[in-house]
């Protein structure tokens, strides 16, 4: 067998099986239930739904804006929500408010479990069917935006926050939106 | 860690049997509560609805066909039992009733949820690939099944002097 045919039978189906394990290495990586959102770069969608804590009042997409802020979508029904709960505590800490939609939940389940595990939130407008939900791009939760200060939608987190993107993902570009808000 | 041991470690106190029972009827509780919440505002699989005229009708049973229910991936939102599937498909109803465009309710949606929303991707820069990697595939195989036919042919007709000679006595039949 010549050299160059001898690097075709076997040199040919080894690069190929390479590059078919190289695909399937990257495939493992990436989420596929994690969806870009196209509201990334867009004015946080208008909405207007009554407070959890206060019927009366009517929160608007004008309550969450005005700083850098984070928009948290939960539900007392949703268990990772409550897991991601200290991070948002944490967050909130650092003088950036922290907003909430309560999603399709109902008022008095809501404030047991913030009494439960406690209230990071700023204010928190009730979703009870999920019509912000869908004008956000809602499909579970719990989400979370990152808003500038002048209302764009900077980052959307889209599952429970763990230390890991509290520190690697949200926490430094909290710090950015708030260099860019003081230049 | 040994089956034994697996066994051992797994088995519940009474204690926390209890507390385990407890939060499953907690759950159960929770999952009714969740589904009574659910049916608000929302349309169900094969819900009767009423349309001002057909064309609204056909423009419903279009579209939810046409939209991915985007937390149940196989799944337009027209088959899914999902929640989402059915705030979507109230959604487009309301938009169709309210004389809304097919394509005014289609961007509505990817603006909202992305292409990802639409069930059979559109042809553009970043989908490309899939859909000519079909064709691209039965082109680079096709040349490859050429190549080896023809360069099975030109092998088929090289025979050396002894190999020609064994191929006639083969044909006499006096091996």
């Amino acid at each position: 067998m010549s050299k160059r045919s001898a690097l075709l039978r076997f040199g040919l189906p080894l690069t190929l099986v390479l590059v078919l394990l190289g695909l399937f290495y990257v495939g493992l990586g990436t989420d596929t239930e994690e969806l870009p959102s196209p509201l990334v770069g867009e004015p946080a969608p208008a909405f207007e739904l009554p407070s959890l804590q206060e019927p009366q009042t009517t929160l608007t997409e004008a309550d969450f804006t005005g700083e850098v802020a984070l928009v948290n979508v939960w539900a007392s029904w949703c268990r990772p929500c409550r897991q991601e709960l200290p991070y948002l505590q944490e967050i909130a800490k650092r003088d950036v408010p922290v907003y909430g939609f309560n999603y399709r939940d109902s008022r008095q389940n809501a404030r047991r479990f913030l009494e439960a595990f406690g209230n990071p939130y700023d204010k928190i407008a009730f979703d009870p069917e999920a019509e912000a939900g869908m004008d956000w791009g809602v499909y579970a939760t719990p989400e979370t935006y990152v808003l500038d200060a002048q209302g764009i939608i900077r980052h959307k987190h889209i599952g429970p926050i763990n230390a890991k993107v509290l520190q690697e993902d949200l926490l430094p570009l909290i710090e950015k939106l708030k260099a860019e808000q003081q230049s | 860690m040994s089956l034994r041991s697996t066994l051992r470690y797994s088995r519940p106190r009474l204690g926390a049997l209890v507390s385990r029972v407890r939060a499953l009827v907690a759950g159960f509780a929770l999952f009714f509560a969740a589904g009574a919440i659910g049916t608000a505002g929302a349309v169900a699989i094969d819900q009767p609805l009423e349309f001002e005229n057909e064309r609204q009708e056909e423009q419903y049973y279009r579209l939810v066909q046409k939209l991915r229910c985007t937390v149940c991936q196989s799944e337009t939102i027209y088959e899914s039992g999902a929640q989402l599937a059915a705030d979507m498909r109230e959604r487009v109803y309301e938009m169709t009733v309210n004389g809304r465009s097919e394509e005014e309710i289609i961007s509505y949606m990817t603006r909202r949820y992305g292409d990802y929303v639409l069930y059979k991707p559109p042809f553009q820069l970043n989908t490309a690939l899939l859909w000519v990697s079909p064709f691209l595939l039965l082109i680079i195989g096709g040349v490859t099944w050429l190549q080896v036919v023809r360069r099975r042919q030109s092998a088929e007709t090289e025979l050396t002097e002894s190999e020609r000679r064994a191929l006639e006595r083969f044909r006499r039949g006096d091996s």
